[in-house]
């Protein structure tokens, strides 16, 4: 993975002259501290991370946490007080003017949280905009616009104004003018907070949805915890202008660097983030196709099981074997493949808990997790799922599969 | 020993002002001599312009803006005061007060737009200006109608100067506030894409904020008409010299028919400035 994005040591101080501040920072004085000293605000204090090529990074924290702060530096909206942020490797913070708007025409677009739109133009007059900048010709520029337009859904509204149309339209034109100058970063400043919750699902739904096709790396701000980890490929956690954590949205939630984030993560839906293959139980007792029934009575035995999941040489599930069947069998001299059941539920490990509850209730044997390729990774109990609820049980999750 | 009358110091700020005004007379002569030929050949171009126009088609077209930026009946009640006007025997004067005020408003534009725009992005230009602009708007008109003689003699381009002191306020300071009130995001949004500050500020800023402008203009206008009759004092035709001239005859009739034809003007002209204020709001950003 290739990172396209390094934050070195940024900070972005706010007051008559921010630069007297940084030394203090590099002291490691606190937000207040500094407040108290020289009347000046941090909004950003020493923040480092990497943001890779193609991902979706999302920043979350609470309002006044620095979160817009910290975006608005990528595209130099605000010119960090101290650190640098390469773009490519390129510093953006050392660009000319030339050069910074060089950069923001064709490297980076933003989406903004109240639209930003411009309300004297058309929507399409409005998805052209950047390429209006640019001088790009007035035939090529419109078809290109066409297209983003058609992207986004909203064939039709062309010739619309922006206050015409609702929320969620409005913020498909935001998308839709970010994505006409083709940029290989697009910013979104918290870009779905101003919808109604049904709206925002759908537009989460839809970005990924882009994401998948265009492949852009998408640096996205919140303060909803649970959009943060639904759509975070990674997520920086942020307070008082520190990063406090960044990781996956498992990471986080399994090994929170500290008290205020686990408080943060407390409301977050887990069944929604986490998915089978975290809270799955690798099987320590096995039996191949090709076993007699002895063999499955004494994998059950040595491990204190009730019943065994049956595979085939290639780990591919074939079924489940309960000690009473296994027993009875014998009795009656038959093998295996007589006794074994075939009406196990099989689950995929990306599946999330979610999806998983209804199947647990359903099912009287466990549930088998399998990968991508058939083959089986793990079983779940009902009490798994249930603890895989919970935050206080979260080493239950330890054992990824990976 | 009271200290109860003013102590014997005196300061002629007056005298300084005077000096200052004959020099610039004498040493900017030929700047003043181009303004006054630019000036009067407007105004005349202007009048002999509107001259030609036969009186019913300026009528229609008055009742078509009526009708358009306000109503059909607005448009026809316009016409009216208008055809009212011709009636009173002032038709050329109305046209001359007319050009007058036209001349009068596009140099505020012309002045007001760039000033106010150069207020709104430079704190130092607004620290200046904005006690100026206090200045202008509260100083008695009549104290600068005679710098205004000295530069430009008796006549319109006198009264225009002295139009523009006055009705130049409005536009300059609607402006500075109508482009800093232009939502921070649409400008952060302009700014993110890579525009040039000219950019920014043609595409995005100036139409964002033009429906406060245009309230602007409006002022503008009306302070223009407002000062026809004062301005007339040195030198201006049109409907204010009438009134001078009924003021000096006691000519009641006259004076009645020259004031209540200013008052159609100034309903006319005020309606439809705010009419296409109106118009641009509807899609304009900031209200």
């Amino acid at each position: 993975m290739t990172v396209q994005i390094q934050v070195k040591n940024v900070s972005k101080i706010f007051g008559s002259k921010p630069k007297s501040a940084i030394p203090l920072i590099k002291k490691g004085l606190s937000k207040e501290e500094i407040l108290k000293k020289t009347n000046h605000t941090v909004g950003v204090y020493d923040a480092t991370f990497d943001i890779n090529k193609g991902e979706v990074f999302v920043i979350m924290g609470l309002s006044g946490s620095g979160k817009s702060t910290l975006i608005r530096c990528f595209n130099l909206l605000n010119k960090p007080t101290d650190g640098s942020i390469l773009l490519d490797g390129q510093d953006i913070t050392k660009c000319s003017r030339d050069e910074l708007k060089k950069v923001r025409q064709e490297k980076i677009a933003m989406v903004f949280q109240h639209f930003g739109l411009f309300s004297h133009r058309t929507i399409l007059a409005n998805v052209e905009y950047g390429l209006e900048i640019r001088n790009v010709p007035k035939e090529k520029r419109r078809e290109i616009a066409q297209q983003n337009i058609e992207t986004v859904g909203l064939k039709g509204y062309e010739d619309k104004y922006p206050d015409e149309l609702s929320g969620g339209m409005q913020q498909r034109v935001g998308l839709a003018r970010a994505l006409t100058n083709d940029p290989d970063i697009l910013l979104m400043d918290e870009p779905f907070s101003a919808l109604d919750p049904l709206i925002r699902r759908e537009m989460q739904l839809e970005l990924l949805d882009i994401q998948e096709r265009l492949q852009k790396t998408i640096i996205f701000i919140t303060h909803d915890v649970n959009e943060a980890f639904r759509i975070g490929d990674r997520v920086a956690v942020m307070k008082d202008g520190h990063v406090e954590q960044v990781g996956t949205p498992e990471e986080i939630i399994a090994n929170p660097a500290n008290e205020y984030i686990s408080e943060f993560i407390k409301d977050i839906d887990r069944s929604k983030v986490f998915q089978a293959s975290h809270i799955m139980t690798k099987p320590n007792a096995l039996v191949s196709n090709k076993d007699g029934l002895n063999v499955a009575i004494k994998e059950m035995r040595e491990n204190g099981i009730s019943s065994v999941f049956v595979v085939d040489r290639s780990r591919r599930i074939q079924g489940i074997v309960t000690i009473d069947d296994a027993i009875q069998g014998i009795k009656e001299k038959k093998s295996l493949s007589d006794v074994i059941r075939e009406d196990i539920t099989i689950v995929n490990e990306e599946e999330y808990i979610n999806d998983l509850i209804p199947k647990a209730l359903e099912s009287s044997f466990p549930l088998a997790v399998v990968n991508e390729d058939n083959k089986l990774v793990g079983y779940i109990l009902r009490v798994h799922v249930l603890s895989g609820l919970t935050s206080d049980d979260v080493n239950e999750s330890e054992e990824y599969v990976y | 020993m009271l200290m109860i009358s003013f102590p014997d110091i005196t300061f002629e700020a007056g005298k300084y002002v005077d000096d200052l005004v004959s020099f610039l007379a004498d040493n900017l002569e030929a700047l003043f001599d181009f303004i006054f030929f630019v000036t009067s050949r407007s105004i005349s171009g202007l009048t002999d312009f509107l001259m030609i126009i036969p009186w019913w088609l300026f009528i229609i077209i008055i009742f078509l803006l009526g009708w358009y930026f306000k109503s059909f009946f607005s448009g026809i009640l316009y016409g009216i005061f208008i055809f009212l006007i011709g009636t009173f025997g002032l038709w050329e004067e109305m046209m001359i007060t007319i050009s007058i005020i036209l001349t009068a408003v596009i140099i505020c534009l012309i002045i007001g737009i760039p000033l106010g725009v150069a207020m709104a992005f430079n704190k130092w230009v607004s620290m200046i200006l904005r006690p100026i602009l206090d200045a202008m708007q509260t100083m008695p008109s009549f104290v600068y109608l005679i710098p205004a003689i000295f530069f430009f003699g008796l006549g319109n381009v006198s009264a225009i100067f002295a139009t523009l002191i006055y009705s130049l306020p409005p536009v300059i300071r609607l402006t500075d506030l109508a482009i800093r009130g232009v939502d921070k995001e649409v400008v952060e949004s302009a700014h993110s894409f890579g525009s040039s500050r000219w950019q920014t500020l043609t595409k995005v800023q100036l139409p964002q904020a033009l429906p406060t402008i245009m309230a602007g203009v409006n002022q503008t206008t009306m302070m223009a008409l407002a000062m026809v009759v004062i301005a007339s004092m040195v030198g201006a035709s049109g409907l204010g010299e009438q009134v001078l001239v009924s003021i000096n005859r006691i000519d009641i009739a006259l004076g009645f028919e020259a004031g209540i034809s200013i008052v159609f003007l100034a309903i006319i002209i005020d309606r439809i400035t705010n009419g296409i204020a109106e118009k641009v709001q509807r899609r304009g950003g900031n209200q």
